[in-house]
């Protein structure tokens, strides 16, 4: 045990792009993994329990199996390209959309060294790729050449323009905070931070920025296009919005993409708010190890893994508990409440940060 | 017995991580990040292709003239799916342009606000009004209205 506390880990000697590969495989695990587990925790059995039925149950003890028969199903699925669609665009579509997910993973640190990259604009880099992906959904909105997918782009469109300045000016608080971009400087910052005095569990930002994380889980939630902000894929008027025309497993890419992004907002939202990969410092006290020592890479993942899963519960429990926002009232919402709140928010985290 | 000789070298040490040593000198450390950001591209595109080449080999392919018809509930579209739609929300996006070039300034004030101290708040508060003038003014002027 001594050992494993001690030690150096074995992929520190590997050279570049050992490392490089080693990192590549784990961003799969850590993008797809999350990604299936909300899948049959939330949308299948939660959603299941909060209805009064009990969701799927023959595919593998309690259903567990199902989503490997859901991708069983959609492999068999004919990939049909719509006669009138823009063949080019309407393929390529998917690709901007998962691509965006990865790119927002690559910032996300899981444990003192275990980090894809360390970039010192780590946050800045998150917010600018996030929103890549409204690209790919207007891609996918304009070559289906339907007019539902057409409605359905646009919609996502205008609201992702809404909503990328609340997410962008929520986080501007925490940046003050710590005075760093670097996310992981941030999980320093949250650890070693004391809440006037005391810092038994260091300051998780959730405290001290509680405006600016209900700013932002509610415009993630926009940005993912979840209920109630959910008019771009309205199911029930627009049929699914701009993934209409899409089927087999094109429609999956833009599925999972889905889902792996809200895990990966997750990550984001728990790295800001809630001291990210690190543990209370009163934890590691007890221990008698540093908060950044070398175990913390292992441990680290589990930690993210929980506070994501803790969020990503908010963001389910909003989407099947409301019901849909009107497009001038989401609109409406986004620029007479959040941008004005996220403003004032900036201004007193300032005032507070200078004068104490 | 090769690990345990190992584990005798390495000084036990709870203390801080040591920062990584990579030997690989030509390449800068700000550089290799992009690198690796344009492998995770790289990666989200060859998965994709991945996925839908496996597809490839299981699903059938036989359009129809039907099957290939855009869908609009059921019956024939009508006209071209490409129909004009009115963007109600163009001023939206003007104010959007103009917010978020904001945000790229206070981002690194943000950053260095404690090096800054009181100048750099009054000055970023001055910034902060201006701007929420602006958007009061085009609130005033119904622009923030749905037409």
């Amino acid at each position: 045990m001594t050992a494993l506390f001690a030690t150096d880990f074995f992929w520190e000697t590997w050279p570049w792009w050992a490392d490089t590969i080693f990192r590549l495989i784990f961003a799969i695990v850590a993008v797809l993994l999350p990604a299936g587990a909300t899948v049959y925790l939330y949308l299948f059995k939660m959603v299941s329990f909060m209805q009064s039925r009990l969701g799927p149950m023959e595919a593998g003890p309690y259903g567990s199996m199902q989503l490997l028969a859901e991708v069983g199903k959609n492999l068999q699925k004919e990939d049909i390209f719509p006669a009138r669609a823009d063949r080019t665009v309407f393929a390529m579509a998917p690709y901007v959309v998962l691509l965006s997910t990865f790119l927002l993973a690559v910032v996300i640190p899981f444990g003192p060294e275990a980090t894809f990259i360390d970039l010192d604009t780590g946050v800045y880099f998150a917010l600018a790729v996030s929103s890549v992906s409204v690209i790919g959904i207007l891609m996918a909105g304009w070559a289906s050449a339907s007019k539902y997918s057409l409605l359905g782009g646009l919609r996502a469109a205008g609201q992702l323009i809404a909503y990328e300045l609340p997410l962008i000016l929520a986080v501007v608080g925490v940046v003050i905070q710590a005075g760093t971009l670097n996310l992981q400087d941030i999980v320093t910052a949250q650890n070693q931070q004391e809440i006037f005095g005391w810092g038994a569990i260091g300051n998780p930002f959730i405290l001290t920025q509680m405006l600016g994380f209900i700013i932002f889980l509610i415009a993630v939630q926009a940005e993912l296009t979840q209920v109630p902000f959910d008019m771009p894929i309205a199911e029930s008027e627009l049929v699914s919005g701009y993934m209409t025309e899409y089927s087999g497993f094109r429609f999956l890419m833009f599925f999972i993409a889905e889902f792996a992004t809200a895990n990966i907002f997750a990550f984001l939202g728990a790295t800001l708010f809630l001291g990210g990969w690190s543990v209370p410092p009163f934890l590691t006290d007890l221990l008698g190890i540093a908060w950044d020592s070398p175990i913390m890479n292992l441990v680290g993942p589990f930690v993210m893994l929980t506070k994501m899963l803790l969020l990503t519960f908010i963001f389910y429990w909003v989407r099947f508990t409301y019901p849909r926002f009107r497009e001038d009232q989401l609109q409406k919402f986004a620029w007479k409440v959040l941008i004005p709140l996220s403003l004032m928010n900036i201004a007193i985290t300032a005032v507070f940060k200078v004068v104490f | 017995m090769g690990v345990q000789q190992n584990v005798a070298q390495i000084p036990v040490d709870l203390g801080s991580a040591q920062p990584r040593a990579v030997a690989f000198a030509p390449v800068s450390d700000f550089l290799r990040e992009y690198i690796v950001v344009g492998l995770f591209g790289a990666l989200a595109f060859g998965l994709v292709a991945a996925f839908i080449g496996l597809a490839s080999i299981f699903r059938p392919d036989r359009p129809t003239a039907d099957k290939v018809e855009n869908y609009e509930s059921g019956v024939d579209p009508v006209g071209s799916g490409w129909s004009q739609s009115q963007i109600r929300y163009y001023i939206f996006a003007l104010l959007f342009v103009m917010f978020d070039v904001e945000a790229v300034f206070i981002f690194p004030w943000a950053a260095r606000l404690e090096d800054l101290g009181v100048f750099g708040l009054v000055e970023m508060v001055i910034f902060i009004f201006i701007l929420a003038l602006g958007l009061a003014y085009a609130w005033r002027k119904g622009v923030l209205r749905w037409v």
